[in-house]
């Protein structure tokens, strides 16, 4: 685990809303030169700090208008492997995350679409038709916010 | 309106948003002043919002994941509004969703520990206004996390 003192959370913060700035101009914004930010974000990258890279684009202005939370129960989970079900859902391109989880579900999907026909469509020839899935709920996102987190 | 091209490029920067503009170029089969001009131009229109570093938290020391999904008393007025402005407050909430749907609202909660985790719940959670309802999913891992969008 990698100890972060204020400035590699400010860089973190930066880079999460802005992962193509360059370390010069963010440098100058926190007071460091350079090859001080760049040998800061080379460590956090290091330690794995940074996961990666991800493009955040408009689902509404790319035609995608709904996006839908599925909550998943396996029926059999004796028979059919989770490994079958995992398989089979991340193979999916409507599904954009799949998380295993505990509680009154076993899956936890992300699930976007072009509008609610189209949700229908993924949702019984996809979702329904996935090897030992049983009970499905599903909650249609209104808004969504995603939080700095603990950088502050 | 996208073109063609324009998904092409986006696919391809879906799924490697590091490439430079050669080759991103060259992999979405276009001369590199086309695709300049293109990739400004939709990130000038917003489709590009911005390209973002994912913070990995286990790295960071969190372990511990919870799905918070939560029912709201609705017969207060402003309930989602003052619900909504309360969660943001609390620096360990990474995701608040609002839903059509048999729960209203949904956070993702983060801890460095399941006591840590209690602590958030009980001070922080529990205190937020209107909730008439909580469901805990513990996150077990994670299966897929691309959120890249079938173009």
């Amino acid at each position: 685990m990698i100890e972060l003192d204020e400035t590699d959370r400010a860089i973190l913060r930066a880079l999460v809303a802005d992962a193509t700035v360059k370390s010069s101009t963010l440098g100058r914004r926190l007071g460091l030169s350079q090859p001080a930010t760049w040998r800061r974000i080379k460590r956090l990258e290091e330690a794995g700090a940074i996961r990666g890279r991800r493009l955040d684009l408009d689902l509404e202005k790319l035609g995608f208008g709904v996006m839908v939370f599925l909550g998943v129960k396996l029926a059999t989970k004796g028979r059919v492997s989770l490994e079958d079900f995992e398989r089979a859902v991340t193979a999916i391109p409507e599904v954009q995350t799949v998380q295993h989880v505990l509680g009154l579900y076993d899956y936890r999907l992300r699930v976007v679409a072009r509008d609610l026909t189209d949700f229908e469509r993924v949702l019984r020839r996809r979702i329904m038709t996935l090897p030992g899935v049983g009970n499905v709920e599903a909650n249609v996102v209104l808004s969504e916010e995603r939080r700095p987190g603990p950088l502050g | 309106m996208l073109d063609d091209t324009d998904r092409r490029i986006l696919r391809q920067l879906q799924a490697d948003p590091g490439l430079s503009m050669a080759d991103l170029a060259a992999a979405s089969g276009i001369a590199p002043a086309t695709c300049y001009k293109r990739v400004d131009r939709l990130q000038a229109t917003g489709v590009i919002r911005a390209t973002r570093a994912v913070v990995d938290w286990r790295a960071l020391g969190y372990t511990v994941e919870v799905s918070l999904r939560i029912t709201l008393d609705k017969a207060q007025d402003r309930a989602f509004e003052e619900f909504l402005a309360a969660a943001r407050d609390i620096p360990e909430v990474l995701e608040i969703q609002s839903f059509l749907g048999r729960v209203d609202t949904r956070l993702t909660v983060i801890a460095h520990d399941m006591p840590h985790y209690q602590e958030i719940y009980r001070n922080r959670i529990l205190r937020l206004p209107h909730i008439s309802d909580i469901e805990a999913l513990m996150h077990v891992a994670t299966i897929k996390d691309h959120e890249t969008l079938p173009l």
